[in-house]
């Protein structure tokens, strides 16, 4: 069984994160970059069956700026045995349909039998690459699943919807996204750390893909940010002490409000 | 003006979800809002006259034996088909995780461009823009897609309906799916619901608490001032951590995202991924024992105190002004 674990960088939610008033992008420079706590939980997942089945590859995969590099040798510090990294000055801006199709053309040219991503990134937060991935390549998809199991020619799983829960599967080779409902990951340890550094470590160009931006992106609808502004920051209203009336005084806030 | 599919909803039973006002009134905006609904064959007539009364001025029925048993995929055929026939200006869903699902693989297929999670829509001439709100609202973005149609996913109860009630163009279309490339549903496990109180997203009360509560009993104080200002119940990450809710109450980054006219956080730190999720509401009122907790920077009314004192002695002030 091949595993291919999608992995995006994404600025620290623990820091603020702004975006570029020029280009709408997020000013990756001005955050801290960290791979997204969610697709640690893929790879957790991917690990995991590894774990128990010998002769599991893992195979860690991003696209994204030259920084990324520190987030795919996390991953394989905690386990993957080698790293994939689409790098291609074209891809800058990237929207989710061109995102899609890179990771795809890598995929093909990696080889899997099930690709495993975070639902949705905590900057972006669109949750949409890992079903255009799927489409992109002629197979099923499941994303949001709050389990996985694994078998030898299928994965099956439960994902809610606001609505309801679904059990549902699919036949492998498929795309699965998964919600932060899977467990936390594993921390990397010394010798994962020293044996990373000699695990291939693949940078791929689009060229290199086989994919020519002018002839794959034509006429390939691509979203673009027009605007970005930044609101004002909130700031602190009233702040009372309880001195054993509060709950009155809060009630007396909501009806000049008009809350009640 | 131009048609606007927007893909219908349908719950397991059959009904319109909630979300279908709200996407009608988002197509009307910027166009001729044509309903599109995937059902099992028959099941769709019923829906007609709702869809019409809710700003649909057409409706395409798509019948299909595969509904409900192939994921996504009859609803990513449907809306094909209907571009091929009614070569829309844009094309609609809901921004729940089915919704998005179907606007990934239609764009793929169709290669039209994708908005994610608008929380408003307009034409400029024959541009569509759509706006967002990013990183919990610190940011507004406006954006658009070169080339037409684009797919837009709108964000659940963020554009008020229902659009004005038309008599419905209804056309019935039937629909076979290739099962080789789609997920299969073995079963529907639907979410029971005990309460009456409102769902979180779109709620305009939302009344959440935090690891503060201190267990899942004492967190029905949560739901207790919930019903009394008849809001709807959310959470910390850290409370749901806790076991004392289920995740899907949980409210920031990585939980659901709400903009209510009044927010109510009971023993919330107000950690910025919290924050994230809920600063965008109009009023927010905290209560923590924690003097310095990061919730008082953005709360406009703030008690330092007890939440096990305050919360009952407001529901009885509540509930006597009630009476009054």
């Amino acid at each position: 069984m091949k595993i291919v674990v999608l992995v995006k960088q994404v600025p620290d939610t623990y820091g603020e994160r702004t975006l570029d008033p020029a280009t709408g992008w997020i000013d990756r420079a001005g955050s801290d970059a960290v791979i997204d706590e969610i697709d640690e939980r893929a790879l957790e997942v991917a690990l995991s069956y590894k774990d128990s089945h010998k002769g599991t590859e893992v195979v860690v995969l991003s696209m994204g700026s030259k920084a990324v590099t520190v987030g795919l040798r996390k991953g394989l510090a905690m386990g993957a045995d080698s790293a994939v990294h689409v790098l291609d000055a074209a891809l800058e801006g990237a929207d989710v349909g061109w995102t899609a199709a890179a990771i795809a053309a890598a995929l093909t040219s990696t080889g899997f039998d099930l690709v495993i991503a975070g639902n949705e990134s905590t900057d972006g937060g669109g949750g949409v690459v890992p079903a255009m991935v799927a489409e992109r390549l002629g197979l099923a998809h499941m994303t949001f699943l709050e389990s996985v199991d694994i078998s030898a020619d299928q994965v099956a799983g439960e994902r809610t919807t606001g609505q309801g829960t679904l059990r549902v599967h699919a036949s492998l080779p498929a795309v699965i996204s998964i919600t932060e409902n899977l467990p936390e990951a594993r921390f990397p340890n010394f010798r994962g750390i020293m044996s990373a550094k000699k695990k291939p470590f693949r940078v791929a160009s689009l060229g290199d893909l086989g994919i020519d931006p002018a002839v794959a992106f034509a006429g390939v609808g691509r979203s673009v940010v027009l605007q970005a502004t930044k609101r004002p920051a909130r700031t602190a209203g009233t702040k009372i002490v309880d001195e054993g009336n509060a709950g009155v005084k809060l009630a007396d806030f909501l009806v000049a409000g008009h809350l009640i | 003006m131009s048609n606007i599919l927007a893909l219908i909803e349908v719950s397991s039973n059959g009904d319109l979800r909630d979300s279908t006002s709200s996407l009608l009134a988002a197509a009307a905006r910027i166009g001729s809002p044509v309903a599109v609904v995937v059902t099992r064959p028959g099941a769709g007539s019923a829906l007609v006259e709702r869809l019409g009364n809710l700003g649909a001025a057409q409706v395409v029925l798509a019948e299909s034996d595969q509904a409900g048993t192939l994921l996504v995929t009859p609803q990513v055929d449907a809306l094909a088909a209907a571009v091929s026939t009614l070569a829309p200006g844009a094309i609609l869903t809901v921004n729940s995780v089915e919704g998005r699902d179907v606007a990934a693989r239609l764009g793929v297929r169709i290669g039209a461009g994708l908005v994610i999670d608008a929380v408003n829509l307009r034409s400029e001439g024959l541009t569509i823009v759509a706006t967002h709100s990013v990183f919990g609202g610190a940011y507004t973005v406006e954006s658009t897609v070169q080339g037409r149609p684009l797919i837009v996913t709108v964000r659940e109860g963020a554009i008020e309906g229902p659009a004005d009630a038309a008599v419905p163009v209804v056309t019935t279309v039937s629909l076979t799916s290739d099962a080789r490339n789609s997920a299969v549903i073995d079963e529907v496990i639907d979410l029971v619901v005990t309460s009456t109180r409102p769902g979180l997203r779109g709620a305009t009360r939302v009344v959440s608490g935090g690891r503060g509560l201190g267990s899942p009993e004492k967190f029905a104080l949560v739901d207790q001032l919930a019903d009394a200002l008849g809001a709807a119940v959310g959470a910390s990450r850290a409370a749901v951590d806790a076991g004392f809710v289920g995740q899907t109450c949980q409210v920031g980054q990585t939980g659901v995202t709400v903009s209510p006219q009044l927010y109510v956080a009971l023993g919330i730190s107000g950690a910025i991924q919290h924050r994230a999720g809920m600063q965008t509401a109009k009023t927010i009122v905290a209560i923590n024992k924690d003097a310095d907790a990061p919730i008082f920077d953005i709360a406009d009314f703030g008690i330092v105190g007890d939440v096990f004192t305050v919360v009952p002695q407001l529901i009885a002030a509540i509930e006597s002004r009630g009476k009054k």
